[in-house]
């Protein structure tokens, strides 16, 4: 396994300043980010549908470039888009859960998490579990473990449920020990039951493996429950950032409008 | 009355007068061609008794061992020619499919060129193509596998690439997250999602493959076509008639089997 240089806690993994997004030549989706998330926190970013979550997450990673201002990745700096080296470091040292799971559905399970280990030096037998390295494949196996599902490790992912798919997603974004963990809307396809499990194994799984993690969500009670500190957007600009104790029905109806703390 | 007389819309207001010129070219185009090229009636009435002794000389067909085996032979190397001229063609697809791919290739924009070239290919019919290899590489198989190959391309290259294009953009998408090379997203993430249509046009490709292996021989490409043409040249109806029957009985199975092999695949 590749040792990586750990970032302690409390010091910076994520920094952006003045960070714009537009997509083409349209009016800014997100204007004037600042924000600054420091490894070991728990971070809820939320937001009504189309405030543009989904968009700073994938500008985070560098999946999108940016139009504006600065972004900053374990210690690293990027104006637009990131140098093909500090992404290869930064996806290495990221795991990203997609809105909706992303899984290949004509691939197995395993497949899948092996998936996960793409991008890792020398990764091209990666691309699928049967010509995979066998330590990946264990290794994959050992993530599959830890979300419930070694058992179902052959299948193919489209046979699973919702909730299972979920956490197969979850299983390929650990499988490289990342430091990071960004998830957009991890609970949202789920019924509120199967979502408030799914947000407990993220913050099990964060915690045992010291793993900062970032997620989105609409759905406040998961963001006031599940993490210490909850950023706002609204219409691209960051409206409140603070403890989710302090949170009020004003800053609610501020970020969801009528409609707060619904569903 | 009057009111509605109004509402009413004209009858042909679907036809602007452009189109309304348009289809009465077309109209005197086809009537002046009929003119040239279709059969007339006195034509055809010297034609259809001929035809009644053509179809008396070819009966019964020429069962002759030393016939049937020669029959076989060359009916053996058009199913050579068909099946290592797919098969070459389909692998060589992959590749160039993938250099065509809208949105799929490493080469962006220019993955137009690769399409075009593909295109080239399919709209040059077959028997044309095997003319130039004849030319090319001389009388024989060869010239008749090459001809295959580049028609397999032009009909793979173009379904390979549009199912590529079709797959799931968002599996592909969270592998590039991942930092997967544009190989390991085509290998992980798009391939199995086109795989099944992929397959099938393979297999449409093989029974193309058979059905024009068999009319290459005419112009001296190898197979089963040759030995027809020696038939009618020399006027041995009872010989064609033999290569007929076989190479209806062959197209017949080979669609039958690839069929069944297509139900196979959901
Ligand atoms: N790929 C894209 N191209 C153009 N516009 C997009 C794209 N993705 C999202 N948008 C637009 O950006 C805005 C924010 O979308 P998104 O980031 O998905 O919001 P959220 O995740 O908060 O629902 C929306 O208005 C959406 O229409
Ligand atoms: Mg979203």
């Amino acid at each position: 396994m590749i040792t990586k240089p750990m970032i302690a806690d409390g010091q910076p993994i994520i920094e952006t300043l003045a960070l714009e997004k537009a997509y083409h030549r349209t009016k800014p989706v997100l204007r004037a980010i600042d924000l600054s998330i420091r490894a070991g926190e728990r971070v809820a970013l939320i937001g009504a549908n189309g405030s543009g979550k989904s968009t700073l997450l994938k500008c985070l990673i560098g999946l999108y470039p940016i139009t504006g201002g600065t972004v900053r990745t374990f210690g690293q700096e990027f104006v637009r888009a990131p140098s093909p080296r500090q992404r290869a470091d930064m996806r290495r040292r990221t795991g990203f859960v997609f809105q909706n799971h992303c899984l290949v559905r004509r691939r197995s399970v395993l497949s899948n998490v092996v998936h996960g280990l793409l991008g890792e030096p020398g990764s091209w037998r990666a691309f699928a579990q049967s010509i995979a390295p066998q330590d990946w494949r264990e290794r994959a196996i050992e993530a599959l473990a830890e979300v419930n599902l070694a058992d179902k490790a052959l299948e193919r992912a489209d046979a699973l449920s919702g909730g299972q798919q979920q956490r197969v997603a979850i299983a390929r974004a650990l499988v490289r020990r990342p430091a990071l963990l960004i998830a957009d809307e991890p609970a949202a396809s789920l019924d509120p039951v199967a979502g408030r499990e799914m947000m407990e194994l993220f913050i099990r799984l964060c915690a045992e493996h010291r793993i900062t993690l970032l997620y989105t969500s609409h759905n406040m009670r998961h963001a006031a429950a599940f993490s210490e500190r909850v950023i706002a957007l609204s219409d691209g600009r960051i409206a409140f950032d603070s403890s989710s104790r302090d949170l009020t029905d004003q800053d609610l109806t501020m970020v969801f409008g009528a409609e707060a703390g619904d569903g | 009355m009057a009111e509605r007389r109004r509402i009413a819309p004209a009858r042909l207001s679907g036809l602007s007068p452009v189109g309304f010129v348009l289809w009465l070219t077309l109209g005197a185009l086809v009537v002046v061609s009929m003119n040239d090229v279709a059969p007339s009636l006195e034509r055809l009435a010297g034609g259809l008794p001929r035809i009644g002794s053509l179809l008396d000389r070819m009966v019964p067909p020429n069962l002759e061992p030393a016939f049937l085996e020669r029959v076989a032979k060359r009916i053996l190397e058009t199913f050579q020619i068909a099946l290592v001229g797919a098969v070459l063609g389909i692998v060589l697809s992959l590749p160039i499919a993938w250099l065509a791919a809208r949105g799929v290739s490493p080469l962006g924009p220019f993955a137009y060129l690769i399409k075009a070239m593909v295109s080239l290919f399919r709209t040059i019919p077959d028997l044309i193509w095997a003319l130039l290899f004849v030319v090319a590489v001389g009388l024989g198989a060869v010239a008749g596998t090459l001809t295959i190959v580049v028609d397999t391309i032009g009909f793979c290259g173009r379904f390979f690439a549009e199912a590529m294009e079709d797959a799931d953009k968002e599996p592909s998408e969270a592998l590039s997250a991942i930092g997967a090379t544009n190989l390991s997203v085509l290998m992980g993430a798009i391939l199995p999602d086109a795989a099944p249509s992929m397959i099938n046009a393979s297999l449409f490709a093989l029974e193309k493959a058979v059905r024009s292996s068999v009319v290459l021989g005419l112009v001296g490409a190898g197979g089963i076509g040759q030995e027809l043409k020696v038939s009618f040249d020399l006027f041995q109806y009872q010989n064609a008639s033999t290569i007929i029957l076989v190479v209806f009985v062959i197209v017949l199975m080979m669609e039958y089997l690839t069929d069944r092999l297509r139900a196979r695949i959901q």
